[in-house]
């Protein structure tokens, strides 16, 4: 049971707040605030990177999680299941990215009546209602203020659908279940669906260049801006195999260890065809969640070959070559980049190489010479490791690929389809 | 932020609300609504406006009546008497065609924190609970629960009770959940909502109808239930297989929970269930949202206190992400410390050495001290990496190392000579107090292995007059003493400028009677001082080589996917090791540190109950005060004696004898008489008052009276700790 939720902005600004269950005699509206700032002020006192995801203040308990710069607060004085607030509150954020189109402190200010009239539908006394796009799509009326032109409803509309039509389109009773929103979908003309496969990959490459970890942890996330939901059915590489005792016997087949599906994917067909059939709700939503450690198919994307050395005295010598193994795609490629940057950072000791673009195959490196006073042999034992984050469009490291994406054929009028591949570097580490 | 001239601001909106164009165009009034919720939000008090949102209510746009109803249900409670006025609006609303505003305007109403407001909603709550839209079905069955909560002393409305109970078949599933929830408040002084056979299996049933939220939170009213059959049980557990590997964590953790309680008496199944959740379980761990993964990683440690080998296998899904935050790497590194066996410890060291030279030195020490607890196991190959850390020179590694050194030293006597020599090859010494105080313990106990030993010694008494911490000095006089005993030729005079510094010149009482027993002490001879100083020169016990008991799985079951494993204070004892660096006097250091060893000495077993009571690290009396303030008593009892009537100190010092310290007690025969007193047993403070003469219980005035709290909760040691206390109070009476 929640007794209050709210948003701060970093600099810690309310940017929403809503209470619950604060009996009146005990407090009032004021002295309930009050308890934002005693959260803020734990916050902030907390050192660097060290905060406790739960914090106590006297019999109430804050939760938060930090999205999009800011601070998603639920406090509680009874004591729930962390998983569920934690889980509740990354779903708030997102379906506040979903509405507002974007997560910053921008939108939510400009937004901040569109979230009140979420959170009102989502939590009531302190209990989560529901958290569905297709459920809440019917209640949610304010219409998102969008700096970007990229809006899930279409900003042109604004005086045509006053209250009154709104009114005679509801029929009475079925409120939770009709759409109302679904005119306004059809004429924003924007019939898109996004079906992205990401892949976070988190891979430990030892000093000696042998591999000492690499797991990778997938989803198949959908994006669906279709005004109704019809059933669509995904298919996925038919060589497909799941678990560890599954493995075929030709090399080509793709695996994952384990995967976990929505709860309203169907999966009648996934054992023998591959084929996922979903009805996906307007806004964001995983259809699917796989993992896969070790063995991967591939190698891994990036090879690095360092050396330190020690030059005069107070000097170490860094000389990177970095490769990427992944296959060329296109046959111009730009050997040396000269939009590459480098740059010393004191505060974190550490270097920063930016890389704006690599094609696959190539090669680069990169020489730094850095002064450390007072260096002796030992130090060079101290330099490293190698950090890369990256991401790879159009590739994913399972070979895990979508073979078709169909709509049922009930749907009417032009509707967009996209796949997208991307890989994340969750953590990719180069020990030197 | 309009925090200054907000008044301004108020009247200005106040004109533009009642502006007769502005209420004209719908658009600009709307604005000015909006602006008003912007101001209330960011904590300026607009409450004065209360009488233009009322009217700003009568109005057919949904979303203008949505701002508007925040506004009021925010500042009711100040303005009761205006509220009134828009009640009639809401109740209007409450008959409208349209579910949605039928919904809106009955939960807003409900929402209204007055006193008074009952009778107004009363009516339209019961007759939303027979609405046919299911919307205003959920809103007014949570509208009970507000109603309730409105006046909490009154009576149960019986009629109400009844029809949630019956709703509790509702077709539509969140009106079910939100009756469990309604039922829970209303019912709370009788113990909540009443889970029996039918309505548990009704549940059960409608679980795939439910989405997440729902489940977990069924899941958890289920706890309750008792299957009258193990049939009955095992129907109930393979109907919610399902979902021990739900996509949600929460349901996934959830259903755990549930069939470790349920199946308690089947040990077999609950290893099946805690196999079927470390998937779900370790997905979280690599979650990408990093709460989701601290919470995963706070719940893996739990579950690995039963089932230490569940994850051994998947020991690499906790090394450290390097842009991972501090908080989350700490448990990692807990975890792997956890997971080493013979065919992994090879890479877990390689990858814990690799953190030893991050550059955050809290974590580098978080991971020599990881290293350090692999070498009570592993020594050989701990120590070689421990020593190639110390070639680094670093200030933070080296004091790190040797604090470990110190520890591997007392729990692996086999260790001590590879030991000696690095510390003797190791030609600089630790700059901050902890290395130090490490260093001079090494030196002390095993000064006659290291032959620089009382060079290096003498640079500290050299060097006495800059040294801030008394608790180096402290180490400083009990390791010369030591040293003086093995090495008497080379250590005589510099111990006797020592002693001479501390008893004329320091400034510090502690040091100074630290100098003055040690100076006492070797008055009366060598052997007198042999027999006192030198103790054990190893862990007696063993207790950590045999490595960490497995515990039964209650022991954690009931916290479970609750906050207790997040806020870390059910945490198992050995992180207190880890975090040696900022804890002055750990548990582990307190055991080494040569006074406590002498209680030990001349307490022998005459104490030994069930349990065994440690002093462990001083409390303040801030601590004492807060954590008393906090803390429920667990257990009141009446001794059945009055106080003792011997000299205080004696009381004293006969508590202490038994391991329970006295924080403070009202002097001389005072009426009445209070003293407060704590003690540790495994794992748990005992925090307790003494109390004789209360004026409230004028019955046993005569009699002494204890009261006990603890945390965590323990009641065999609570029991032990009372048994203790009878007897030495008898005792000394």
């Amino acid at each position: 049971m929640i007794s209050q939720i709210f948003i701060l902005s970093s600099k810690g600004d309310h940017l929403i707040y809503k209470d619950y269950h604060i009996i009146m005699k005990h407090f009032r509206g004021e002295a309930s605030k009050d308890s934002i700032n005693v959260f803020y002020e734990m916050v902030t006192a907390l050192s660097g990177d060290q905060t406790p995801v739960v914090m106590s203040h006297k019999d109430l308990h804050f939760i938060h999680v930090r999205q999009g710069g800011l601070y998603w607060v639920a406090s509680t004085k009874t004591n729930p299941s962390p998983f569920t607030i934690i889980e509740f509150l990354n779903r708030l954020a997102a379906l506040t990215k979903d509405y507002c189109g974007s997560l910053s402190e921008k939108s939510v200010r400009m937004n901040f009546a569109l979230i009140y009239e979420l959170l009102d539908e989502m939590v009531d006394f302190g209990y989560i209602q529901t958290t569905s796009t297709d459920i809440l799509k019917n209640f949610i009326q304010t219409e998102a203020v969008s700096s970007k032109p990229f809006s899930l409803f279409d900003l042109s509309n604004v005086g045509l659908f006053g209250a009154e039509t709104q009114q005679s389109k509801v029929a009475p009773s079925v409120a939770a279940s009709r759409p109302i929103m679904s005119s306004r979908g059809e004429q924003s003309g924007k019939n898109e669906i996004f079906v992205d496969v990401i892949e976070r990959l988190s891979v430990v490459i030892g000093s000696k260049g042998v591999l000492m970890k690499s797991d990778i942890q997938g989803e198949i996330r959908i994006k669906c801006f279709l005004p109704t939901s019809s059933e669509m059915r995904i298919g996925l590489n038919e060589e497909l195999s799941i678990g560890k005792s599954q493995q075929k016997g030709y090399s080509s087949a793709v695996r994952v260890d384990e995967c976990r599906f929505h709860q309203a994917v169907k999966l009648d067909e996934f054992d023998t065809f591959r084929i996922l059939k979903v009805c996906p709700s307007q806004g964001e939503q995983t259809v699917m969640q796989y993992q896969l450690c070790d063995e991967l198919p591939c190698a891994p994307p990036f090879q690095l070959f360092p050396s330190v050395q020690k030059d005069y005295v107070n000097r170490v010598l860094i000389f990177l070559k970095l490769r990427c193994d992944l296959p060329p795609k296109s046959m111009s490629q730009e050997l040396s980049s000269p939009d590459q940057t480098a740059e010393l950072q004191p505060k974190n000791k550490a270097l920063l190489w930016e890389i704006p673009r690599f094609p696959g195959g190539a090669q680069l490196s990169a020489l730094f010479k850095v002064d450390v006073p007072g260096l002796s042999s030992a130090s060079l034992l101290e330099v490293g490791p190698v950090s890369m984050s990256f991401e790879l469009a159009k590739q994913t490291c399972s070979g895990l690929q979508i073979r078709f994406l169909r709509l049922a054929p009930t749907q009417t009028g032009l509707s967009q389809r996209w796949v997208r591949y991307v890989t994340h570097s969750d953590s990719y580490t180069i020990r030197i | 932020m309009p925090y200054f001239g907000s008044e301004e601001m108020v009247k200005e909106l106040k004109r533009a609300l009642s502006n007769p164009n502005v209420q004209a165009d719908r658009l600009r009034y709307k604005n000015y609504i909006t602006k008003v919720i912007r101001y209330m939000t960011q904590g300026l008090d607009v409450s004065a406006l209360f009488m233009d949102m009322v009217k700003a209510s009568a109005t057919v746009d949904i979303a203008q009546k949505k701002l508007v109803y925040l506004y009021m249900c925010t500042y009711a409670s100040d303005k009761p008497d205006l509220a009134l006025l828009a009640i009639n609006t809401l109740r209007k609303d409450c008959a409208d065609p349209n579910p949605m505003v039928r919904g809106l305007a009955l939960r807003n109403m409900c929402n209204f924190r007055m006193p008074g407001m009952t009778e107004y909603i009363e009516q339209p709550i019961v007759a939303g609970l027979r609405d046919k839209a299911s919307y205003v079905r959920r809103v007014a069955v949570l509208g009970c629960a507000k109603m309730h909560s409105l006046q909490p002393n009154t009576d149960i409305d019986g009629t109400i009770v009844n029809e949630l109970y019956a709703l509790l078949r509702d077709p539509d599933p969140v009106v079910v959940v939100n009756c469990l929830r309604a039922l829970e408040e209303i019912l709370k002084d009788e113990g909540g909502v009443v889970i029996n056979k039918p309505i548990a299996h009704h549940l059960l049933n409608r679980m795939k109808d439910l989405d997440s939220w729902a489940q977990s939170e069924v899941l958890t009213f289920l706890l309750r239930y008792r299957p009258r059959s193990d049939d009955e049980l095992f129907d109930i557990l393979s109907l919610l297989d399902s979902f021990l590997q739900s996509a949600h964590a929460h349901v996934a953790v959830a259903t755990l929970r549930l069939f470790l309680q349920l199946a308690s008496a089947h040990p077999a199944v609950q290893a099946d269930a805690l196999l079927c959740t470390s998937a779900p379980l370790l997905a979280t761990c690599g979650a990408a949202s990093r709460e989701l993964r601290f919470a995963g990683l706070c719940h893996v440690q739990q579950v690995m206190r039963s089932q230490p080998g569940l994850f051994g296998t998947h020991y690499k899904r906790f090394f450290c992400g390097y842009s991972e935050p501090t908080y989350i790497k700490f448990r990692k590194m807990e975890i792997l410390v956890e997971l080493v066996n013979d065919e992994n410890v090879a890479l877990v060291l390689e990858e814990l050495r690799s953190y030893c030279t991050d550059v955050s030195p809290e974590l580098a020490q978080a991971a020599i001290a990881a290293i350090g607890r692999i070498a009570q196991t592993y020594s050989e190959k701990c120590l070689d990496i421990l020593t190639g850390l110390l070639a680094l020179k670093q200030d933070h590694i080296t004091s790190a190392v040797i604090q470990m050194f110190r520890d591997l030293v007392w729990f692996c006597p086999q260790s001590t000579a590879a030991v000696c020599q690095t510390v003797e090859a190791c030609v600089d010494s630790p700059q901050d107090s902890e290395g130090k105080q490490a260093l001079l313990w090494l030196l002390g106990e095993h000064g006659d292995q290291i032959s620089s030993a009382p060079y290096v010694m003498e640079g500290y008494i050299d060097g006495l007059k800059t040294e801030l911490s008394s608790a180096v000095k402290m180490e400083l006089l009990t390791a010369s003493v030591k040293m003086f005993l093995c090495r008497p030729a080379e250590t005589q005079d510099m111990l006797g400028r020592l002693l001479h510094y501390c008893i004329e010149e320091e400034s510090d009482v502690c040091v100074r009677d630290r100098a003055l027993l040690c100076y006492r002490l070797l008055q009366r001879g060598v052997e007198e001082t042999r027999k006192v100083v030198t103790g054990p020169k190893s862990d007696p016990s063993m207790s950590v080589l045999t490595g960490r008991q497995e515990e039964p799985i209650s022991q954690w079951a009931s916290t479970f996917n609750t906050l207790g494993p997040l806020s870390g204070c059910d945490l198992c004892p050995q992180t207190a090791v880890i975090s040696a660096a900022d804890q002055p006097s750990s548990s582990a250091e307190k055991e080494l540190l040569p006074e406590s060893t002498d209680v030990t000495l001349s307490s022998p077993d005459d104490t030994e109950e069930e349990i065994s009571l440690s002093l462990g690290p001083p409390l303040s009396h801030e601590t004492f005060e807060k954590m008393w303030l906090d803390l429920e008593i667990l257990q009141r009892q009446t001794m059945g004696f009055p106080r003792p009537r011997t000299a205080l100190d004696t009381l004293q010092a006969a508590l202490q004898l038994v391991k329970i310290q006295t924080l403070a007690f009202t002097p001389g025969a005072t009426v009445p008489w209070k003293a407060y007193i704590y003690t540790r047993s495994t794992g748990t403070l005992i925090l307790a008052e003494l109390l004789q003469g209360d004026q409230h219980a004028p019955g046993i005035d005569e009699s002494l009276v204890v009261s006990v709290k603890q945390q965590p909760v323990n009641q065999h040691a609570i029991r032990g700790f009372v048994s203790i206390l009878k007897g030495v109070l008898g005792d000394v009476w």
